[in-house]
């Protein structure tokens, strides 16, 4: 046992390959999607229209641009030029205030400014309507302070609980520690055993008084270690370069992601036994658990919004419930009574699996 | 220490190929049986089934009264497997891979050295290289050691000397001459039909059946007709041009010859019917001489008759 374990880590540290997926994966993958694909929004560039020129629009001006959301690009003189500076295709967005805007806002209590945004990129689009709308009723409340007016329109107020700020890292973090934590121990596992199947290693180990079983845990030892290390390096790097918290206790979220990991891994030995060779293997753990897992989880698009048959097929993904459970720790610090079921429903899992594996892992070569 | 084998009527298919046609066969304890044949024959099907590995369509077979169907686990205990591909890990040393294969099995190298001490001599001195850099010959000598670290008392060797170089095949031999000397049954299978003198009884075996199962000597003793062995200035055209001459039973290359057989009994006349037909085709510098026959000549013409059946 301990000289298979042993043998399988040689395998692991001598293939530059498998230790560039187990290592630098990991941080490459939570690098970018920290840095790269976050929808937070920072220095968008935008253009200005103004027809009036007077102290009120210079002053609405003062604040969109001293927010860190906004860099003004260029001042535009006419309508006409609009179009031509979005297909210059440099900026997000055109704030045009109408002519004579002080002198109406001054006379009719009234003015008009109108935001163009550039739509191509929907969520930018609207992310963006949304600051700059907020930072113009912002300042017409406070100018209305300032003047002593009541105003007699109720503001909504929303309050973000847990990410009061919307940092999509937030959101993030759990789905790259699910999809690193399943593709390392999914498909480093799988990969593993069909290996042995394709160099006919698989014939001499099966001739060997070796059990099934300890053949399978031989196999997963290593990688269940080296999971739980890339966990504590995505975590640190979480923590360290994008302050990601974790609100709850940590011993909890390695409890569960131990558990996660081991579901993973059955998983894999599962989908050895029904491969033949190598390609074969990633393919299906690509193909058939890495893109569900991206798209169905509730990781990128919430699963509300899905079509119902999607929804109760992300039902099934049992990295959803993963999410859930790190969300629930790391964000809202809250104990295991409040994601008992979800762990139930892995714990569950990761019986099926192994049991399936155990049960399919043939004994013979046919 | 050594069992026997016994094979019953045990028959295999794959979906629309049958690989083995109601084999027969009884091997004793401490007997080096060859299993000769061409690629096909069926020889690594017939010993994945005493392995374990595959299961018979039907038949009955045992290892030592274990049988290979219900009492694999057993068997695969007092038995040493060298597959037909190398199957030992590439990336992992000589003696990585020595101390993987000891550990499986609950041994080590020290407790069995005096069984392959002289073969672990011969590949001692690469002992930190990996096994995938070793040599056609090293690699088979090392999977060797590995199939006989656990002191089995069968030793099945699927094809273990193709692809390696004749004066490493030799030394192969010799090396399983010694182990049969420790007490071990020997079951060997080659396509080389040379290697077949070298075992104590062998199966000549094509398409799934046995042609003949035999001491090497009693097979050849058994070739019905007179090999002459043919030489002439065109050699390129000689099969062609013999091929329609009636008194010829057979007819084949071998090695650089050309190899007839006659029937008819009376040799000398023979050699007047050939030396006049081929001269009249324009050849000249005509030798014939006569020859033993050997394996390949038996199995040659075993394989025609197999054919014709």
């Amino acid at each position: 046992m301990y000289a298979f374990i042993k043998k399988e880590f040689f395998h692991i540290f001598r293939d530059y390959r498998s230790m560039l997926i187990l290592f630098g994966m990991p941080v490459a993958q939570v690098l970018l999607f920290g840095f790269a694909i976050t929808t937070d929004i920072n220095d968008a560039k935008i253009a200005i229209l103004d027809h009036s020129k007077d102290p009120v629009t210079r002053d609405i001006t003062q604040k969109i641009l001293s927010s860190k959301y906004f860099i003004l690009e260029q001042n535009l003189q006419s309508n006409n030029q609009i179009e031509a500076a979005f297909k210059a295709g440099n900026i997000k967005e055109v704030i045009v205030f109408e002519q004579n805007f002080a002198e109406k806002l001054q006379r009719e209590g009234k003015a008009d400014i109108q935001l163009i945004l550039d739509a191509t990129e929907p969520n930018t689009a609207s992310m963006l309507s949304a600051y700059s709308s907020g930072i113009i009723n912002t300042y017409s409340l406070q100018q209305m302070k300032a003047a002593n007016k009541v105003p007699l329109s109720i503001v909504t107020e929303s309050k973000m609980l847990y990410n009061p700020e919307l940092k999509s890292v937030y959101m993030f973090v759990p789905g790259v520690i699910t999809i690193l934590l399943m593709l390392v121990s999914t498909m480093m596992t799988s990969i593993s055993i069909t290996r042995e199947k394709e160099m006919g290693t698989m014939e001499a180990l099966l001739v060997s008084p070796l059990k099934p079983l300890q053949i399978i845990i031989g196999k997963v030892t290593p990688y269940v270690l080296l999971s739980f290390i890339n966990l504590i390096v995505i975590l640190t790097m979480a923590s360290f370069i994008f302050g990601m918290p974790v609100r709850g206790s940590l011993g909890l979220l390695l409890v569960e992601s131990v558990l996660f990991i081991v579901m993973s891994l059955a998983l894999g030995i599962l989908i050895s036994t029904i491969s033949k060779t190598q390609q074969q293997a990633m393919l299906l753990s690509m193909f058939a658990l890495m893109l569900p897992t991206i798209l169905l989880s509730g990781f990128i698009f919430p699963v509300e919004n899905m079509p119902v048959a999607l929804q109760w097929t992300s039902h099934v993904m049992p990295s959803k419930w993963f999410i859930i459970i790190i969300k629930n720790i790391m964000l809202k610090g809250v104990g295991i009574a409040y994601f008992w079921k979800e762990t139930l429903i892995i714990l569950l899992n990761t019986l099926f699996f192994i049991g399936m594996s155990v049960k399919k892992f043939k004994v013979r070569l046919e | 220490m050594s069992v026997p084998v016994h094979i019953h009527n045990i028959s295999k298919s794959y979906e629309k190929v049958e690989a083995l046609k109601d084999i027969n066969l009884e091997i004793k304890a401490g007997e080096l049986f060859g299993f000769i044949g061409p690629d096909g024959a069926g020889k690594t099907s017939l010993f994945r089934i005493l392995t374990g590995l595959i299961l018979p369509r039907s038949g009955t077979a045992s290892v030592g009264g274990l049988d290979v169907v219900n009492d694999f686990k057993k068997i695969r205990q007092i038995t040493g497997y060298m597959p037909g591909r190398f199957s030992l890990y590439h990336d992992l040393t000589v003696a990585e891979n020595l101390d993987f294969y000891a550990s499986i099995f609950k041994t080590s190298l020290k407790e069995n050295y005096d069984l392959i001490k002289d073969i672990y001599i011969q590949i001692e001195p690469f002992r930190k290289r990996k096994a995938g850099d070793l040599s056609g010959g090293m690699k088979q000598k090392l999977a060797l050691s590995c199939a006989l670290i656990h002191r089995p008392e069968l030793l099945i060797l699927d094809e273990p000397t193709t692809g390696v170089d004749a004066v490493s095949r030799k030394e192969f031999w010799e090396l399983l001459n010694k182990m049969q000397q420790s007490g071990i049954t020997i079951l060997v299978s080659t396509p080389y039909m040379d290697e077949a003198a070298l075992c104590n009884r062998v199966a000549l075996m094509q398409n799934g059946k046995l042609l003949a199962t035999d001491t090497p000597k009693n097979i050849t003793k058994r070739y019905q007709g007179q090999i002459f062995a043919l030489h002439t200035n065109k050699m390129h055209s000689l099969v062609i041009d013999l091929e329609n001459t009636a008194a010829a039973a057979q007819v084949y290359r071998f090695g650089d010859s050309v190899h007839i057989t006659s029937t008819s009994g009376n040799d000398e006349s023979f050699r007047q019917i050939i030396t006049a037909s081929l001269e009249e085709k324009g050849h000249s510098a005509i030798q014939m001489i006569a020859q033993q026959a050997v394996i390949e000549d038996c199995f040659l013409a075993l394989m025609d008759k197999n054919q014709t059946l």
